[in-house]
């Protein structure tokens, strides 16, 4: 994945369609085997064996029924983890909690008016239609209220989800008044059944679940921009709104497919969690796409593992702990956006930034020596006391840098005591000054900063300059200051004002106060 | 007629009044959620306390609400400070953020249920859809009256929301719109959040049992989002809330009871109705509203619309009488100047007929006296317009459009001012004379 970026992208579609359509026939395969597309007695709740036996059974995959619950739930896991991820990247997470309490409605509506048209009532692909009709509802009135003066998307989404789902608590308590038994089944498209997920669910999952996951990742490029760039997207003529409708209906199709299998709370889950822990990995949308895809799948196929060998754990409660689990382990050490890592590199940026402190400190210093004591050809060398003065660092986190650099072979303690700077460390110092002095320069001559303040502003930046922007500066300034390579310091070196090489620190704490504040008085002034 | 038959004051007035409460108390504080932009925390609460429910179950092995609510809370608490926490330290989105607190409590609460499900008889269910309906059956008796355990607790509810939010009115206020003022004014708008999340967890905590989990997930959002359309002062929006509320818990119940009926079932779930109440509510007021009403808007842009295109209509009959003076405009020659279809232009004419201010004959349509005053008004701001803006240093290429549209929103008095601004007195830009503020009869 290192050529031009078309390709690696094509290639990781392709990967992904032939991830779901391998994972289809797998599955197709093994209920081939199976008993046919009725309904199972689930094995692993009637028959009590022992532990060993259990997992046995489970990692075989000996029996149909856990066959299809595995892979219904690992394909659902990959559809939904590649919605999620678009939904995420769109800041609308929680578009599918709201979109999959407003497919209630349809359902208990769809039960209700089956017998009118003379269709089937318990017929899932009814109950479904009606789902898909109520959500597509849903997104409408998201998109409307959104567009409603003073009111944002938060609330947008709790209006639907609200509204819509106690209309369906309403239809449902109607349906419970039928006849009995025709309600049964109505309970799973809140709670989830995915123990006792049949043959045909898992094909509906499975054919649905690349629909879903395959109209995204065809209009890959469009998607992208909507996430990224709306404004941009907009001006290149894709149709926003549009493209917001098609998002919102794939989420509608993946969690209308979930409600049976995981519930409606957990559904939220699948689509939520597997695209923010991808996120944590990589800052590659297709990276993303298919670490969610992994994760998602792994999340169901591991937690409905469990829930088969554990039969207390109810199945879909058990995906969503596995999916929190990953997503922790993620936002702990994750490689692009995870915390351990945040700390790592801020701690090596802070390291570095010592490093160059005590060099260039160092370097100032002799330099201030060597004016006065008209010595300039002895090694750049400065007291430990003069050092700590310096700046605002604690004695130990000098000698650790102290320690470290000595490693390095950048400086060394002479026999008096004081540190000296090695060949290789006057070099290296020397390009610090250098870097920092030039863009002193630039500030005051460019920027307008005043001479006693500069030195604070070009600290805060100099180690982040480029090597590029430092040769730039370099061309700018040797049209005005041509002459010495290390131009001298535009403000007088700030232990010259006050102190001989090794004085003690508390005389120098007494001073510095009243020289920062007019400093930065003078500063105020320019 | 049916509903006269099943409806018995106390039974009904208990249940109506139990919805009435739950509905009210968490509208208050849902006002602050709606601004805060964190709706979907109310829900995400709501979710959430069932750990904390099945894990006070599987300790104190008891189902009473004094024993529950303690745990619920604390697991509420814990959603809003998971979310936080997940937001902040891994830089995650708001919403996904919540999404990954909430739903992890909850399969974290479904898993003790049925770990709790040996010990104690437990139903999620009925841990999230309560039955409003089943509040008369259970009684405590205070005096001389007999008062649901519910309709007590909720009032209670009710009673602290409403203390807590007149106390810390302006600090509410205050952290609501401007988190950074509320914290140089010396009171911590973190800790104020908090607060606010402890009373949505008492809230919810406390509906569940009496009402469910939707009722009050919807109560939250709805009622406030209603108002905010209405108003935009937070003191009248907490108070038509809280009316909003009130109104679509009542309105539910009734409805719960009569529309099943009018297709042969018996009643409906009660809690179910006052949450649909409660969007029709707001249904209505996003279309109607006074100021911000969806259709409210579009008529009004309407009817701007066509006052436009008649004072347009009128414009250019002026402008052609002025090239030449005395003619009759047929309806065609309008609507291609007007660049509208001939249908529009046409009620346009009949329009300013009805006002009096064009006749028709069979040879066209002709300006009435009255009609050629409107126009030359009309005419003059145009060309007024465009001598200032010209003054104000705009390319005269630029004018037209501008004094197109600033002619339809300039009365007499600016017109005055208007006139002593520009250069040149009686011609504009393009060379038009400028009308007199009143015209002789036409020659």
């Amino acid at each position: 994945m290192t050529a031009e970026p078309p390709r690696p992208l094509w290639c990781l579609r392709g990967l992904l369609v032939m991830a779901g359509l391998v994972s289809l026939t797998l599955s197709a395969g093994s209920i081939a085997q199976g008993a046919g597309p009725t309904e199972v007695a689930s094995p692993v709740e009637s028959s009590p064996q022992p532990l060993m036996a259990r997992l046995l059974r489970v990692i075989i995959l000996q029996d149909h029924n856990t066959r299809v619950v595995l892979l219904g739930t690992m394909m659902l896991g990959m559809a939904a983890g590649i919605v999620g991820c678009f939904t995420l990247l769109r800041r609308r997470a929680l578009t599918g909690d709201a979109l999959s309490h407003a497919t209630l409605p349809g359902v208990g509506l769809a039960f209700l008016l089956a017998p009118v048209f003379g269709l089937e009532q318990k017929s899932l692909p009814v109950l479904l239609m009606g789902a898909a009709i109520s959500g597509t509802a849903g997104v409408a009135a998201i998109l409307f209220i959104r567009n409603l003066p003073r009111l944002k998307e938060d609330a947008a989404l709790g209006i639907v989800l609200s509204v819509f789902f106690g209309a369906g608590i309403a239809l449902l308590s109607l349906v419970q008044q039928l006849p009995a038994g025709h309600s049964a089944g109505l309970e799973s498209f809140i709670y989830g059944k995915t123990a006792s997920m049949t043959a045909g669910d898992a094909w509906l999952i499975g054919i649905a679940g690349v629909v879903a996951a395959g109209i995204p990742l065809l209009l890959f490029r469009p998607f992208q921009l909507l996430c990224f760039d709306e404004g941009f997207a907009a001006s290149r003529g894709y149709p926003i709104l549009g493209l917001d409708f098609l998002l919102m209906s794939v989420v509608v199709l993946v969690t209308i497919i979930g409600l049976q299998a995981v519930g409606l709370v957990l559904m939220i889950a699948l689509l939520v969690i597997p695209a923010a822990s991808a996120r944590f990995w990589t800052n590659r949308l297709d990276r993303m796409l298919a670490l969610a895809a992994i994760s998602g799948s792994l999340a169901g196929l591991s937690g409905s593992a469990i829930s088969a060998i554990f039969p207390d754990l109810p199945s879909g409660a058990v995906i969503v702990l596995v999916c929190s689990a990953i997503f922790f382990f993620s936002m702990t050490f994750g490689q692009a956006r995870g915390v351990l890592t945040r700390i790592l590199r801020r701690r090596s940026l802070r390291l570095a930034m010592d490093r160059e402190h005590l060099l260039r400190g160092i370097f100032e210093l002799s330099e201030l020596s060597a004016e006065s004591t008209m010595m300039p050809d002895r090694n750049p060398a400065a007291s430990i006391p003069a050092l700590l003065d310096l700046r605002t660092w604690t004695p130990s986190q000098l000698q650790r840098q102290i320690r470290k650099s000595v490693a390095e072979g950048l400086v060394w303690q002479n026999a008096d005591g004081a540190i000296e700077l090695t060949g290789k460390g006057r070099s290296e110092a020397a390009r610090l000054v250098h870097r920092h002095r030039l863009w002193e320069l630039y500030l005051i001559s460019h920027a307008d900063v005043a001479a006693s303040r500069v030195d604070q502003e070009a600290d805060a930046i100099e180690h982040v300059l480029e090597p590029e922007l430092i040769e730039q500066l370099e061309e700018l300034l040797k049209r005005e200051h041509r002459g010495r390579e290390i131009p001298a310091s535009p403000h007088p070196l700030e232990s010259a004002q006050r102190l001989p090489l090794t004085t003690s620190t508390e005389h120098s704490a007494v001073e510095r106060p009243a020289t920062d504040s007019a400093a930065s008085r003078g500063g105020e002034e320019s | 007629m049916n509903l006269l038959a099943q409806w018995d004051w106390y039974y009904d007035g208990m249940i109506m009044l139990a919805g009435v409460l739950c509905a009210v108390a968490a509208s208050l504080p849902g006002n602050f959620l709606v601004l805060r932009r964190i709706s979907l925390l109310g829900d995400a609460v709501s979710h959430a306390v069932l750990p904390g429910i099945a894990a006070a179950f599987l300790i104190t092995h008891s189902r009473s609400g004094f024993a529950v609510l303690p745990g619920a809370v604390l697991a509420g608490l814990l959603t809003a400070v998971l979310t936080e926490w997940i937001r902040d330290t891994g830089k995650v989105d708001e919403g996904a953020s919540m999404g990954v607190a909430f739903t992890t409590l909850f399969a974290l609460g479904l898993v003790l249920i049925v770990q709790a499900a040996d010990t104690v008889d437990l139903d999620p269910g009925c841990v999230l859809y309560g039955i409003l309906e089943a509040t008369p059956l259970e009684t405590v008796t205070v005096g001389a009256l007999e008062i649901p355990r519910v309709v007590l607790m909720l009032g209670g509810v009710v009673l602290i929301n409403a203390v807590f939010i007149i106390l810390f009115f302006k600090e509410l206020l205050i952290s609501s719109f401007d988190p950074g003022l509320a914290t140089t004014e010396g009171f911590h708008a973190r800790i104020l959040h908090y607060l606010l999340m402890v009373l949505v967890a008492v809230t919810a905590v406390a509906s569940f049992e009496a009402a469910g989990n939707i009722l009050v997930v919807a109560m939250f959002i709805v009622p406030p989002a209603t108002a905010m359309l209405l108003t935009t002062r937070l003191s009248r929006m907490i108070l038509l809330s809280a009316a909003i509320a009130a109104l679509s818990a009542v309105l539910g119940h009734v409805s719960a009871l009569t529309v099943p009926a009018l297709f042969g079932f018996r009643s409906t779930s009660t809690a179910g109705m006052m949450t649909l109440c409660a969007g029709l509510l707001f249904f209505v007021t996003a279309l109607f509203s006074p100021q911000t009403g969806a259709i409210v808007t579009w008529a009004r842009r309407q009817r701007l619309a066509w006052r436009i295109l008649s004072e347009d209509l009128i414009a250019l009959l002026f402008r052609l009488e002025e090239r030449t003076p005395g003619q009759t405009v047929l309806p065609g020659t309008l609507s291609r100047g007007l660049l509208t279809s001939l249908m529009l232009t046409r009620i346009a004419i009949a329009r300013q007929k009805l006002r009096g201010y064009v006749r028709t004959s069979d040879q066209g349509i002709q300006l009435t006296e009255a009609g050629r005053q409107a126009a030359a008004a009309l005419v003059r701001s145009h060309r007024l317009w465009e001598n200032y803006l010209v003054t104000e240093g705009i390319h005269v290429d630029g004018i037209h459009r501008q004094a197109e549209t600033l002619e339809h929103f300039t009365d007499r008095a600016l017109r005055d001012r208007l006139q002593t601004q520009g250069t040149l007195a009686d011609i504009d830009p393009h060379g038009s004379p400028i009308p007199e503020e009143t015209i002789g009869p036409s020659k």
